[in-house]
């Protein structure tokens, strides 16, 4: 009979949370995988536009060389779908679910949660930067030095956080599949806006003065300063915006769940 | 009573609750022994589920106190020593039933075996099926599973076997029955008095956000035991309620529908007083009839 008592009332050890933790995002990952209106639109939608439109119709925008402008900034664009779509997405439909209720009402640390969902988004746009930089190098001319390409995947892979936390404020905000709605309103507008899919000179000026208020510009200005499609680019300024918005949508983000 | 003194390992004092204009707990009072079943039995809406809502940290109270082992609902050590089996939970459709039970169990610092916690709740043979592709009872069985995985002291179950047909309620019985054994105290809630008298060895009954009784399953059942006779009779309301069986008497259009502790006794008397009476109908109480009954005796 006290049996139980004797052991739940144990504290975790140190291997026991890194334990918990791991499992946590192995399965939100293995979750997704076996999620294939997931898995198709967030994986093979970047690069199948690129080969269509960088590969397929190779040439130059102005100055810019398209298959090396299009793999930055299809990157930035690979790196946003899986935060907004797995970490929002995701999080709204498990708020509708119940499932964030049953591992609120657990022993689980809330942390382990928000940790896995953000494991699961960089594994993702890894995935999505390998598959372009696959489909960039093998099949495109794009040719970048070593040093430069891990550069290029470092600033994606950071930029990708302030997305996360559009993700989790998305999440925080709507239940179930508005939240599908709201992340494509956001979405797809933000990075044609933003000159993910065709460089801002071809948009009236009003638009490219306005692209300064979506994260995703100032992500794609990183990126195409490293591939050395653009000159001058002031990283510490874009940096700071990117720090500012994630700061910007923590903070929204835990007003409204601390609200609730 | 002769009975030692037991600290509760859970307890609710003056707990209440709102949702804007709605009560859903008006000052409760609840207390669960080390060992026990306890079944909270309710209508819909009575407020159960937000009791149980208190006791897991899930809501906090507007007033009163909540307590879980003598810590705050709240705090993961306390949670640690409870499972919890939710009223509505959708699991992730695309993980195998063992996957989600390892995954659960990681969370808890002793944990059952995956494949004990599988055998107790019945699913050996269905761990490597997706959570989609079970029926609704199989899948309140992994929910279940997801409770007792690691191995907690007390387990909390919100009305386990709504919307499952009788056998599937009768396999979750026998589940909970084996988990008593193996020595877990037990909270369920239910609306099913059936269901309270199956299982439980003491029954609390919530109404409106009330506790309006507390008795052992059969304490309530004597308590509540009688019938609903409808019938035709010209027999008058005064004369009807002379009468030893009866307890109430409602007008329902031209019958009339009489709450009686012995069915069998009052046709015979009725038949005698009126020959003419007609348009019988006789029914064992319901939930609410019981409660009926309950809270005139309590008043």
């Amino acid at each position: 009979m006290n049996a139980p008592s004797l052991h739940s009332s144990l504290p975790m050890t140190g291997a026991q949370n890194l334990r918990l933790y791991a499992l946590e995002a192995w399965y939100e990952l293995l979750r997704m995988a076996r999620t294939p209106a997931f898995v198709i639109p967030t994986l093979a939608f970047p690069v199948a536009f690129y080969l269509m439109f960088a590969v397929l119709i190779p040439g130059q925008w102005g100055s810019f060389q398209k298959a090396t402008y299009l793999f930055a900034t299809y990157g930035v664009f690979g790196v946003i779908g899986p935060a907004l779509f797995g970490f929002g997405v995701g999080m709204a439909m498990e708020r509708e679910s119940g499932l964030l209720e049953l591992k609120r009402v657990s022993p689980m640390p809330i942390a382990a949660y928000f940790a896995a969902k953000i494991a699961m988004s960089l594994i993702a746009a890894l995935c999505v930067v390998l598959l372009l930089s696959a489909a960039a190098m093998g099949l495109g001319d794009v040719r970048m030095a070593f040093g430069d390409w891990t550069l290029l995947l470092g600033a994606l892979m950071l930029g990708a956080l302030p997305f996360c936390a559009l993700g989790l404020l998305i999440g925080s905000l709507v239940k179930g599949q508005a939240a599908v709605g709201i992340v494509n309103l956001i979405y797809l507008p933000m990075s044609v806006l933003s000159g993910l899919w065709m460089p801002l000179f071809a948009f009236p000026e009003i638009i490219q003065k306005l692209a300064v208020v979506w994260p995703a510009w100032h992500l794609a200005q990183l990126a195409l300063g490293i591939s050395g499609q653009i000159e001058g680019v002031n990283v510490l300024l874009h940096s700071a915006v990117l720090i500012g918005f994630t700061v910007f949508f923590l903070a929204l983000a835990a007003l409204r769940l601390k609200g609730r | 009573m002769s009975t030692p003194v037991i600290h509760p390992i859970a307890r609710l004092t003056g707990a209440r609750k709102r949702y804007g204009a709605i009560t859903a707990l008006d000052g409760i009072d609840l207390e669960l022994r080390r060992g026990e079943l306890l079944a909270l039995l309710g209508s819909n809406g009575a407020g159960k589920s937000t009791a149980l809502g208190l006791l897991t940290g899930r809501l906090a109270a507007d007033a009163g106190e909540v307590s879980l082992f003598g810590a705050d609902p709240r705090e993961a050590s306390a949670r640690r020593r409870i499972g919890v089996m939710l009223q509505e939970a959708r699991l992730p459709e695309t993980l195998r039933v063992r996957e989600l039970v390892h995954l659960f169990a990681s969370y808890y610092p002793a944990p059952r075996a995956v494949d004990e916690t599988l055998a107790l709740a019945g699913l050996t043979e269905l761990a490597p099926r997706r959570y989609a592709a079970l029926s609704g009872g199989q899948q309140r069985r992994v929910q279940f599973a997801l409770a007792i995985c690691g191995a907690p002291e007390l387990v909390f179950v919100d009305e386990p076997t709504t919307g499952l047909d009788v056998e599937a309620r009768r396999g979750f019985w026998q589940v909970i029955h084996a988990l008593r054994e193996a020595g877990t105290s037990i909270v369920l809630t239910t609306h099913y008095l059936e269901e309270a008298d199956a299982l439980a060895e003491r029954v609390v009954l919530i109404e409106r956000g009330r506790m309006i009784a507390e008795d052992t399953p059969s304490g309530l059942k004597s308590r509540a035991q009688g019938a609903r006779l409808r019938c035709v009779t010209r027999l008058s309301a005064a004369e009807l309620a002379a009468l030893p069986e009866v307890q109430s008497i409602e007008p329902e259009g031209s019958r009339v529908s009489i709450r009686c502790s012995d069915s069998d006794a009052l046709l015979r008397r009725l038949l005698h007083l009126d020959p003419a009476l007609h348009g019988i109908e006789i029914r064992p109480l319901n939930l609410e009839d019981a409660f009926l009954a309950l809270t005139g005796d309590a008043a």
